[in-house]
């Protein structure tokens, strides 16, 4: 062997170097690895990551405007919405020729109900002008402004137009202000009025909630789960069933089953009513309401707390209680300081479980929530199937998004996420 | 050739024409609609008919027609339609008229003429409320009451609803504005004419909201037509507003001790509307499904097994007794002109415009 072999790279059998050799073996795995998860992957970003993105992008898209009325959206940029005037002559001009071009294209009205939603009125000026500008020449014939005012006076408020200056980037925050309780006024952004404020008390609500039924998850969770953990497994299985039972009726079932037994004709009023213990004009109001949302959605969601916490207990040793007492610990001191630290972990995966899924309800809410129970997602699933407002949907579910994230990082924080098993 | 042969050539073309012609259709069809005793009036008056005229003809049913708009939009989006018709209320058919999600109609060419010859476009009338629309039903939101727990002198006026102390107890209305700000309004003392005029303003949204305020504790707020039905059967709500359709079907069929109250009900239409951006064959074949199904006969048909008046002129005087209840269907029906004395006719335009704006404020009205 020579000098040079013994101080150069250490090589493989096949005289490549060791180093890259191992590096290729390594990045090999690496690659076998992926493949094998690559079905899942692909799966997941095409049916779930790339729907959600998109979605998400709604929020702040709004191309519609300046794609629909180029040359408006030009002629509109040297007006001054402040001056409190209708646009020029050339406004209108450009207005003609752009809804000649959509109305053709029959999209004149889509571009009116996005700005409708801005400002009440737009979606039937477009419609009306849509009708008559297809016989228009739009070079010959003029002055536009007055055929547009002919053809609707609304064309002559300078809000319409204001509307559709402050609307044409194709990225807007509007949506978010709106969500937010607040909209684009001449100024910048500003508050809506009083009246129309909405969203901040709907976060807050279901925020609020969601707490209170997590919290009356773990406090009526905890002993169940505690009991099924100490019984022999044969009575535990059988109590098992009682507690997956309703988890495989239907949800629907289970609500209305809440409603006959709830309402002021219902079973508890009804047997209250006999007892004596309520009069028959006094009967009590628990549906329709906070507290209806509240004990059904716990109902319904308890499962989810009762089963991780189940499978947390079953691994603590129960030696432990024993030595604890054993030592001359009371009953509680065992409990508190020896048994509940142990099954904390199981707590916090069923919080996060029961908590992520009622932040999301809506059925529930709708069915029995009246005014005062109703959730923020009742409101997306409102602008989603019924308003068609998506772009607003979309703002909204990216701030309950944000806040579920920021809600889960701070738990992070405090509990720690290791501390979560689900068994 | 001979004559013979010829007539015989004849006699084959003449049969394998619509042959040729029934080949350039699709044989299956998707309607939409709302499920129910509705879908089931559409079944027996429209489809079942129209299959025994079409053997080849395959229809399937997708009860879709609550989330109608937002699914069309997600199908173009798409860029892949599934449904061949489409049953929608008339403010939803105009919205997807707008969003250029549905087909315009030319009510004269692709609707049939009444049998007297009247155009469609004139028989349907004031009715072909937007360019994509054609109506099938007249049907009404209005108050139903229990008999059993109003006295001696039954709810007669819509101001009753408003009126707690001459009939205390919960209602149930719509949680929705449309007709429930109407109808404050108009008991609020505003004539029935100017309560659009009104309501345009802050005002006078103001105005119809502190009406609704002083029931407003006394409202079980429905959002599905089969929960007034139910909330007076259990006797939770005194009176509510739903479909006549659906109280009908509580009186007439269940027997409840429910009454009508048809003052200043809110006429509403349903329709189809066929979606925009169908091939060839299956728009040939909802067009002629579309125009057997909106004749004359096939919507007087209807009225048979729901209490909903046919949208055309030409079909009212054919409405005839119930299918299974023998029953005359006429007095059930919301145009019959003793039930129609004074109603209110909702505008669209109207609402088309001003319903996300009147929605965040009765929304935030609710939350308070």
């Amino acid at each position: 062997m020579s000098d040079t072999a013994k101080s150069g790279p250490v090589l493989a059998a096949d005289g490549t170097p060791l180093k890259r050799s191992l590096a290729r073996a390594l990045r090999m795995q690496k690659m076998r690895a992926l493949m094998l998860i690559a079905p899942l992957l692909i799966f997941v970003l095409v049916t779930f990551i790339l729907p959600i993105a998109d979605m998400l992008f709604r929020s702040v898209e709004n191309q519609i405007v300046s794609d629909t009325l180029p040359r408006t959206v030009v002629a509109l940029e040297d007006w001054d919405a402040t001056s409190g005037e209708t646009p020029g002559e050339a406004v209108f001009k450009a207005m003609a020729a752009d809804l000649q071009e959509a109305a053709a294209a029959k999209i004149h009205t889509r571009v009116g109900s996005r700005l409708n939603y801005e400002t009440p009125g737009i979606s039937s000026l477009f419609r009306k002008a849509g009708r008559k500008v297809k016989k228009w020449d739009v070079e010959g014939d003029g002055p536009f402004k007055e055929m547009f005012l002919e053809v609707d006076d609304g064309w002559g408020d300078p809000d319409v137009w204001r509307t559709i200056q402050t609307y044409s980037p194709r990225l807007t925050n509007g949506y978010f202000l709106n969500a937010a309780d607040m909209q684009k006024g001449p100024d910048g952004p500003e508050m809506r009025p009083e009246n129309e404020r909405i969203y901040w008390v709907l976060f807050q609500r279901t925020l609020f909630m969601s707490l209170v039924i997590t919290a009356s998850c773990i406090l009526l969770g905890y002993p169940v789960a505690w009991i099924l953990a100490n019984l022999p497994s044969r009575t535990a299985n059988l109590l098992m069933i009682l507690v997956l039972l309703p988890f495989w009726t239907s949800l629907l079932v289970r609500t209305s089953a809440w409603k006959v037994m709830l309402q002021q004709q219902g079973v508890i009023n009804d047997t209250l009513v006999w007892l004596g213990l309520v009069a028959d004009d006094a009967r009590l109001v628990m549906i329709n309401n906070q507290f209806g949302t509240i004990v059904a959605m716990t109902h319904i969601l308890l499962p989810f707390m009762i089963l991780p916490m189940y499978s947390v207990m079953q691994t603590i040793n129960p030696s432990y209680l024993r030595a604890a007492k054993s030592l001359g610990a009371t009953n509680w001191t065992a409990f508190w300081r020896v048994y509940f630290p142990q099954s904390v972990p199981g707590i916090g995966a069923g919080s996060i479980l029961v908590f992520i899924l009622a932040i999301g309800y809506y059925i529930t809410p709708e069915l029995v929530g009246g005014t005062k129970g109703v959730f923020i997602s009742n409101r997306i699933a409102f602008h989603i199937s019924s308003s068609l407002n998506w772009g607003l949907a979309a703002a909204l579910g990216t701030i309950l998004l944000v806040v579920v994230l920021i809600l889960y990082w701070a738990y992070d924080k405090i509990v720690g996420i290791d501390n979560v098993k689900l068994g | 050739m001979t004559l013979r042969k010829f007539t015989a050539a004849l006699a084959t073309s003449a049969l394998v024409a619509p042959a040729a012609f029934a080949a350039d259709m699709a044989d299956e069809l998707t309607l939409v609609s709302w499920g129910g005793a509705y879908q089931a009036s559409q079944q027996k008056a429209y489809v079942e008919p129209y299959l025994a005229a079409n053997p080849d003809v395959k229809i399937i049913w997708d009860e879709s027609s609550a989330e109608a708009v937002a699914k069309l939009r997600a199908m173009n989006e798409a860029g892949n339609i599934t449904w061949d018709l489409v049953d929608v209320v008339a403010s939803d058919s105009m919205r997807l008229c707008d969003e250029g999600l549905a087909m315009e109609l030319n009510a004269d060419e692709d609707l049939a003429a009444a049998p007297d010859g009247t155009p469609a476009s004139e028989d349907f009338g004031d009715l072909l409320v937007s360019d994509c629309f054609a109506p099938q039903i007249v049907y009404s939101t209005t108050f139903g009451y229990r008999t059993d727990m109003v006295g001696d002198t039954p709810p007669s006026s819509i101001c009753d609803v408003f009126d707690l102390e001459a009939y205390p107890g919960k209602r149930s209305l719509q949680k929705r504005p449309i007709d429930n700000m109407e109808w404050a309004l108009y008991c609020d003392g505003v004539a029935k004419e100017d309560i659009y005029d009104v309501l345009g303003t802050a005002e006078g949204v103001d105005r119809a909201l502190a009406k609704l305020d002083t029931i407003k504790d006394q409202v079980v707020w429905w959002t599905a037509g089969a929960e007034t039905p139910q909330l007076l059967a259990d006797g939770e709500v005194v009176m509510g507003s739903t479909f006549n359709g659906r109280l009908f079907s509580a009186i007439a069929e269940q027997g409840q001790p429910i009454g009508m109250l048809w003052d200043m009900q809110s006429f509403d239409l349903d329709g189809w509307i066929v979606p925009e951006g169908l091939p060839e064959d299956r728009k040939a074949r909802v067009m002629d499904f579309l125009k057997f199904a909106t004749d004359t006969q096939r919507l007087a048909d209807q009225a048979k097994y729901i209490s909903y008046g046919p949208a055309r002129k030409s079909s009212a005087p054919l409405v005839g007794m119930h299918a299974e209840l023998g029953i005359d269907m006429a007095p059930h029906m919301p145009t019959d002109p003793a039930n129609a004395g004074n109603v209110h006719i909702y505008d669209y335009e109207w609402w088309a415009d001003n319903r996300d704006d009147l929605d965040a404020k009765f929304q935030a009205w609710l939350a308070k």
